[in-house]
């Protein structure tokens, strides 16, 4: 099933002061689309045009076949929508909220109550839907936002940084929840996010864009093939003083371009290197047992907008990682 | 592979939760736009209730509710028992004499139904539903409007009843009920607009309470006064068109105009049908510009 689901055309937005897309050309197929850029990239200034609420400057859009410009309503019908933003009345349960959204969304009462229901479940809201949302915790309140944009059975969801001010449990359920709504619901979902490595672990397919301009766009397996940093911590002994030197001598002596972890918590003692698949893992831990060295850490660096700026540009060279200007 | 294996960590109690019982997809019918806006437009009613809201929040509106139909009950309860040839207060009169109590309402109501929507930026759910700006002006304008008619009409309702219970002339009574209807209808319209304008403006209800009463009152208290003074000093004509100022006193203009109310303005004179003219107009005047003071103020708050 190769169709498209989203498909722009030179998309350009600008406000008098500001240019928020410029001649933005992408296509999204279903899945889980990640939209990633830095705030003010124009990731949300996209998701309106999409949803036919702000007229493109120039260009073309299409949402599901459906032109933005022209069918708005139609798209507003088949698209679920979860704003960045808190958008919940306090003073109402999570279940009237949903049920009167899904009535909005023009499920007849007995649809909207079942779906409701079944919504709020998926999401994982049980016995405190029946309570009101003012005393819910940031993640609950994140579920029913998300429950409001799939409640009525959505082709495509718009979810506007749904990680946004979770605990690090609380991001992890969001996103594996969020992959659920395409493995389980067949629902595509494009989600934007500020932090590509999050988006890493969720999307099939990732979109960055920066300054209204796309900057990238490609499967999330090329996005880690040649983008995976390893930053290396590792102990000092009373052979080698300097532990780190010894096994960026010793890296380089294997040929591999290590470097420095400058401008980060704890540089000179953090190291860098690409990644180029299984290899390196074993190497990395060869050399530092060879040396007698304890490991500290050895992690995959959730990568940053910025990182792709250096990749983009410096693309042929593979070594060129994590460049501090 | 990186990705599959942060999936399996992501989700480890998924097993353990009552997840897995299946995602049923919905084929039943979308019934649109107009629907939509229906659906908007009855939460809205009876949100203006306090129905389908907390237990606190239906105290205030019930209780004004009640407070508007209590003296039409004794009017009844009094024209029954001492069989009276007429009712003591005319039906178009009664909206008039209760005007504190609907001008609290309005007060209460309005920003509960706009500055919430505001406040806790519920409005880009609904625009990002297949409704658009004018049905949800409309939607919350009518449901405030008709929330007002309930107000003002059933109190009428329980004075028609009562007379042709006192079996007072037919005719006549149904005649009076039917202005007295019109009347209210007219004045549903313009107080919606009103509140809705001002409580649109604000996301605080708090402020939106007090703006709406600060109109209300001071309009009124301002223009009576004013229509006073002109009366003393004789100037019968000027003091009539004062009362083009204030919300209450343009609906007596109209019903002392066209339908054959007695006027509350000084010396019970009000405008005759030239001058009346002029009330409807602005009236509607003032119908039409909150209508359109809406649509602008809705056309920006977008996403």
């Amino acid at each position: 099933m190769d169709v498209t689901v989203i498909a722009t055309e030179s998309l350009s937005k600008r406000f008098p002061r500001v240019t928020a897309l410029d001649r933005l050309s992408v296509d999204v197929g279903p899945g889980v689309t990640g939209l990633v850029g830095a705030n003010g990239a124009g990731k949300s200034t996209l998701i309106k045009i999409l949803l036919g609420l702000s007229p493109a400057t120039e260009g073309r859009a299409e949402v599901l076949g459906l032109d933005v410009a022209t069918e708005g309503a139609a798209i507003r019908e088949r698209v679920g929508y979860m704003p960045e933003h808190d958008c919940l009345p306090p003073d109402v349960s999570a279940t009237e909220f949903v049920v009167h959204m899904a009535r909005m969304s023009g499920l007849p009462a007995t649809a909207a109550r079942e779906r409701t229901a079944d919504t709020l479940r998926h999401v994982g809201l049980y016995e405190e839907r029946y309570r009101p949302i003012g005393g819910y915790s940031t993640g609950m309140k994140q579920r029913v936002k998300l429950a409001q944009a799939l409640v009525h059975d959505p082709q495509l969801v718009f979810l506007d940084e749904p990680t946004n001010g979770l605990d690090p449990v609380g991001r992890d359920e969001m996103l594996g929840l969020i992959r659920r709504i395409h493995t389980d619901f067949g629902i595509s979902v494009l989600v934007t996010s500020h932090l590509l490595g999050e988006l890493e672990r969720t999307c099939d397919h990732v979109v960055v864009v920066d300054g209204g301009k796309l900057l990238r766009s490609s499967s999330t397996r090329d996005f880690t093939q040649t983008t995976t940093t390893l930053a290396i911590e590792v102990t000092d002994t009373d052979e080698h003083p300097d532990g780190t030197r010894a096994v960026r001598e010793a890296l380089h002596a294997r040929g591999v371009t290590v470097q420095d972890g400058s401008g980060l918590p704890g540089a000179g003692h953090i190291l860098l290197l690409t990644a180029q698949g299984e290899d390196t893992f074993d190497l990395v831990r060869d050399v530092i047992a060879d040396l007698g060295l304890g490991l500290v850490r050895m992690e995959q660096r959730r990568h940053q907008i910025a990182e792709v700026f250096t990749n983009d540009t410096d693309a042929q060279r593979k070594e060129a990682v994590g460049h501090g200007g | 592979m990186a990705a599959e294996q942060s999936l399996q960590a992501t989700t480890p109690s998924g097993d353990t939760r009552i997840h897995n019982i299946g995602y049923r997809s919905y084929d039943g019918p979308r019934l649109g736009r107009s629907y939509a806006r229906m659906s908007l437009y009855s939460q809205s009613l009876r949100g203006a209730y306090g129905l389908g809201r907390s237990a606190k929040s239906k105290v205030l509106p019930m209780l004004l509710f009640v407070v508007m139909c209590v003296p039409a009950a004794i009017m009844v309860a009094v024209a029954v028992a001492t069989k009276a040839k007429e009712l003591p207060l005319d039906y178009t009169r009664y909206a008039i004499v209760m005007q504190a109590v609907i001008s609290l309402y309005v007060a209460s109501q309005a920003p509960q139904s706009v500055s919430r929507d505001l406040r806790f930026k519920t409005v880009p759910l609904y625009f990002s539903r297949p409704i658009e700006t004018a049905d949800y002006v409309r939607a919350k304008y009518a449901a405030l409007a008709s929330a007002l008619f309930v107000l003002t009409a059933a109190p009428l309702l329980v004075l028609y009843v009562g007379a042709l219970l006192a079996k007072l002339d037919f005719t006549d009574q149904t005649k009076g009920f039917a202005q007295g209807l019109v009347s209210v209808a007219l004045l549903s319209l313009l107080f919606a607009g009103i509140g809705l304008v001002i409580a649109s403006v604000t996301p605080r209800r708090g402020f939106g309470i007090a703006a709406v009463i600060a109109v209300l009152t001071i309009s009124y208290g301002a223009v009576s006064t004013l229509q006073a003074i002109a009366d003393v000093q004789g100037s019968g004509d000027a003091g009539i068109l004062i009362g083009l100022f204030s919300p209450i006193t343009l609906i007596d203009g109209v019903q002392s105009a066209y339908l054959g109310a007695s006027s509350a303005f000084p010396g019970g004179v009000g405008p005759d049908r030239t001058e009346g003219l002029l009330f409807v107009l602005v009236t509607l005047g003032l119908i039409a510009g909150s209508h359109a003071l809406l649509m602008r103020r809705y056309k920006k708050v977008g996403l």
